[in-house]
């Protein structure tokens, strides 16, 4: 591999992985999420740093050029990475439409709580356990 | 000794009260931005079966629909958000699920379904060998026109669903159903489909072991010629139902 695309290749992989890194220590990103963009991030480097791996990997797929091999391996995780998410936004989408619902009924038991307790302070309030709350 | 909050509770939870001729039986109706014709099917509802409580449930509308239901006489319970249909309707089954009763009709909220076709789906609904009965528009007198996709759309499905399930089913979009019993818990669970019950739902329905019965009901044609199926362009639909149809069969006989 060419030095200059070498190491630009490197540098790449060194910011993204260390990036992950501090935005899980910030608690920007959940340790789920970070785990494909380490592995991407790591596995490129290794190739990276390691021609020779590179170039039998890409005798061994066939590959004419090496920088494709390195392209596809990255695409390759973007594309797992992709589905990884589709799927959680999917659990994600369904939890959201049960807590609406279960927000709505709650909140239209609530008023209609409210509306009975206020009609019955006509009477004479006595205290009760919700008092308390 | 201090009563507990369910002691101080209990009795004094203002559910509607049931109805004399049909107890333990709620009406959900769904509905978004229906402020002009909610309050016709609520009075349509009250003249033809009396005093059955009534569930709107308003999908987050921008116009005065929960005023227009308050007022006359439903109990109203708002989403948060625009949800779409299906989440709205199956609002209106957890409720009902979580207050015991035992025969839930849906119904439009755009005043499409004639009240007058409600006894007919009762009575049928009150037979023992029976879960689901699905009002059809497209049986008996009903004189009902759309656009040709449209019906080309439910025709297709319609005997789709039919061939596979060994029941003719003509209808299979009809928002104009009565449930019964285990098929609330049903509609209630993570089964129910979130976007909008088709020939799918019919299929899996069928495969849950639940009995359907379809019986004719006078639809009205809609004014504005908005369907549930507003905001769905038609490809979409033919691949989703397609999708939709070939998972639920792929998928293991489900026990319930």
């Amino acid at each position: 591999m060419p030095p200059p695309i070498r190491i630009i290749s490197i540098l790449i992989c060194i910011v993204l992985v260390a990036y992950v890194f501090e935005l899980v220590r910030r608690k920007h990103l959940n340790e789920e999420y970070s785990l494909g963009w380490l592995v991407t991030g790591s596995v490129m480097l290794v190739l990276s740093i390691f021609d020779e791996l590179l170039i039998w990997i890409s005798d061994l797929v066939g590959a004419t050029l090496f920088t494709s091999t390195l392209f596809f391996f990255g695409l390759l995780f973007l594309v797992i990475i992709c589905l990884h998410f589709s799927i959680r936004i999917s659990a994600l989408t369904n939890q959201v439409r049960r807590l609406t619902q279960h927000v709505a009924i709650l909140y239209q038991e609530k008023s209609s709580l409210e509306e009975q307790m206020y009609a019955d302070r006509t009477l004479e309030r006595t205290p009760t356990s919700l008092d308390k709350f | 000794m201090n009563p507990t909050i369910q002691e101080t509770l209990s009795g004094t939870l203002p559910t509607a009260p049931p109805s004399r001729t049909y107890p333990n039986t709620l009406v959900v109706i769904p509905s978004f931005n229906e402020a002009k014709n909610v309050g016709l099917v609520i009075d349509g509802i009250r003249r033809e079966v009396g005093d059955i409580p009534v569930l709107v449930i308003d999908d987050g509308s921008s116009d005065e629909t929960v005023k227009v239901a308050r007022n006359h006489g439903a109990m109203v319970i708002s989403l948060p958000f625009n949800s779409g249909y299906g989440v709205a309707l199956q609002t209106g089954f957890i409720y009902a699920l979580q207050k015991d009763y035992s025969v839930v009709i849906q119904m439009d909220g755009d005043g499409q379904h004639d009240p007058k076709s409600l006894k007919d789906l009762l009575e049928e609904i009150q037979r023992e060998d029976v879960d689901v009965v699905i009002g059809s528009r497209f049986i008996g007198t009903c004189q009902y026109s759309s656009t040709f996709a449209r019906r080309a759309g439910i025709l297709i499905f319609g005997r789709l669903a039919s061939m596979i399930i060994r029941q003719k089913v003509t209808d299979p979009t009809s928002g104009f159903q009565a449930i019964k019993g285990k098929a609330i818990r049903f509609m209630a669970s993570d089964f129910f489909p979130p976007d909008y019950p088709d020939a799918d739902f019919i299929i899996l329905l069928h495969r849950f072991g639940f009995k359907i019965r379809e019986v004719p009901v006078n639809m009205f044609p809609n004014k504005e010629n908005i369907s549930m199926h507003r905001g769905h362009k038609t490809l979409y639909y033919i691949f989703k139902m397609f999708l939709s149809i070939i998972v639920t069969l792929l998928r293991q006989k489900p026990r319930f």
